[in-house]
């Protein structure tokens, strides 16, 4: 237990598991004053595949701990911007701080695909994603904390084969969160889910969102699920951000409410007027 | 009903004693009908002899020690030869399959050696190496060596990349990468070349017993065809089903044993 709460809690005394959450509700009002997450400043970002220039200048500040969604047309350079954040691509200019004392482990990657290894058990697919920390000894308490986090605790001894496509999913996530990223990049995490899935696993990453207060950024083609789920969306055209739009809504956000519809509204009517403009519909 | 049964289907019922029993009710009833034809004389005993003839000459030569002397001769130069061929068939299905180089270096010349048939290299064998132990052992391993080289290759060259790029980014070293994702990832795929390797050990071991030896199974038929013993050329023929089903049984066992995260292989 006490493994536990120092996995999830933000401050250095251990607190009671109610009184954690009062906290992070408070954190909720102000994420910026007692983020962990990792603040993120890009500037002139450019990333050219021959002569194929998908990003042309980005310039960009996200303060630790806020999400963000990033919105785009395919082939607009959104995933090429996040596999530049999480370091899985060079860029061809421009430069990407995360802060003097971030480590490889502070920065994780959430795909589309879970990537679990069908050959390895549950818990330790999970131990994966504790990077180099892997042979520590309290690795496997970590891993199945983290399983438990995303309410998998029960299935750490099965294979990967045997669950379902949300199941493998939350999986993938406890592995991203086991080494308690500073910095969560999602790319389409959700994209593949059914409906109902789709709308549980929101919920799930809004939640490990407030509990661990890292800075999120979500790219998605689905606008309904970013200005559900981000304080802010990022509107990219043309390998520039074309609109930058703050979701002030307070959480929890009621789903369907008039005024997240009419903010959805106002980026999709961005995104099509940016369609027509290059009239390659 | 479905045509397709054997794929994996929910809540059918399983009685595994009788399971177990199925795939042999198909030889025995070969050996009942074959013992039937020979005992009311519709099978000349001169074209092929009753079973229990066989089972005679087997027990006579497993008395005089001949039996398990050629066996064990087999059995060895077998074993040793898929030892040496199917090593060196890994190490240069790894090799090909995670360097460029060493791949653009050898994997031309290996596929040109391929298509000689191996056996045909039988008279070349025999002014190099005379019927010496080293000829036999020579012809299974360079036998054994391709199944298990291109399918060592192909398992390593399939290996999904999306599991590699998520092991980098998990801050895996080569060693680590190698051992949890790329091994496991091809080790499908080194299963079959294996099952490959191990019938073409049989095969080019007999041939070349048959041709070029002074002792094991291969031989024991030559010396009785030349003594017109009819039975032990049947008895040796049943001992290479055998002995082929073994090899074959122990691979499964070793594949159900590793793979036992496949799909293919989870019990339902």
């Amino acid at each position: 237990m006490q493994e536990a709460l120092r996995f999830r809690s933000l401050d250095a005394e251990p607190v009671e598991r109610a009184g954690y959450v009062e906290q992070a509700r408070q954190l909720r009002l102000a994420p910026e004053t007692a983020s962990r997450g990792l603040s993120l400043t890009i500037r002139g970002l450019r990333k050219s595949f021959g002569d194929n220039e998908v990003l042309r200048g980005i310039d960009l500040h996200i303060p630790a701990g806020q999400s963000v969604a990033i919105v785009g047309r395919s082939g607009c350079g959104k995933s090429t911007l996040l596999r530049l954040i999480a370091g899985l691509e060079i860029a061809t200019a421009g430069t990407i701080s995360l802060g003097e004392d971030a480590r490889p482990e502070d920065v994780r990657v959430m795909f589309q695909e879970p990537r679990l290894l069908p050959w390895a058990r549950v818990l330790s697919n999970v131990e994966v994603g504790l990077g180099r920390e892997r042979n520590s000894p309290d690795a496997q308490a970590r891993a199945e904390s983290a399983l438990s986090e995303v309410g998998l605790a029960d299935k750490r001894t099965q294979w990967p084969a045997v669950l379902s496509g949300g199941q493998k999913q939350r999986v993938a996530l406890a592995r991203a969160l086991v080494s308690q990223p500073r910095v969560l990049a999602f790319d389409e995490p959700l994209g593949a889910l059914d409906a109902l899935t789709r709308i549980s696993m929101q919920r799930l990453l809004e939640r490990v969102w407030h509990d661990q207060g890292f800075t999120a950024i979500l790219v998605t083609h689905d606008v309904t699920e970013a200005v559900a789920l981000a304080d802010r969306v990022l509107v990219i055209e043309d390998g520039r951000i074309a609109e930058d739009f703050s979701v002030d809504v307070p959480r929890p956000r009621q789903r369907g409410s008039a005024e997240l519809a009419a903010l959805e509204g106002a980026i999709l009517k961005n995104l099509l007027e940016g369609t027509e403009d290059t009239s390659d519909l | 009903m479905s045509l397709i049964d054997s794929l994996p289907r929910a809540g059918a019922p399983k009685l595994p004693r009788v399971d177990g029993l199925i795939p042999w009710i198909l030889p025995l009833a070969i050996i009942l009908i074959w013992q039937v034809a020979c005992v009311t004389g519709f099978v000349s005993a001169r074209v092929l002899p009753a079973p229990t003839d066989v089972a005679l000459a087997g027990w006579k030569l497993l008395q005089s020690g001949e039996l398990v002397r050629n066996i064990w001769v087999s059995f060895w130069r077998a074993s040793v030869g898929f030892l040496i061929g199917g090593s060196i068939g890994f190490s240069f299905g790894l090799a090909n399959g995670l360097s460029q180089l060493s791949s653009k270096l050898t994997d031309t010349t290996l596929q040109m050696v391929r298509n000689i048939p191996h056996l045909a290299l039988i008279p070349l064998v025999i002014l190099w190496f005379g019927i010496d132990e080293s000829a036999k052992l020579f012809l299974v391993a360079l036998g054994v060596f391709f199944p298990i080289y291109l399918n060592t290759l192909h398992g390593i060259r399939t290996v999904d990349p999306q599991l590699i790029e998520m092991g980098r980014i998990y801050g895996m070293s080569d060693g680590e990468l190698f051992r949890r994702v790329i091994f496991p990832g091809a080790l499908p795929s080194i299963f079959v070349g294996l099952r490959f390797a191990l019938g073409i050990m049989w095969l080019t071991l007999i041939v070349a017993e048959t041709i070029a030896a002074s002792s094991g199974l291969g031989y024991m038929a030559m010396q009785a065809r030349e003594f017109m013993l009819i039975d032990v050329v049947v008895l040796s023929i049943l001992i290479y089903a055998l002995l082929g089903k073994l090899a074959d049984s122990a691979s499964r066992a070793l594949e159900r044993l590793t793979l036992s995260w496949h799909p293919a292989f989870q019990k339902h």
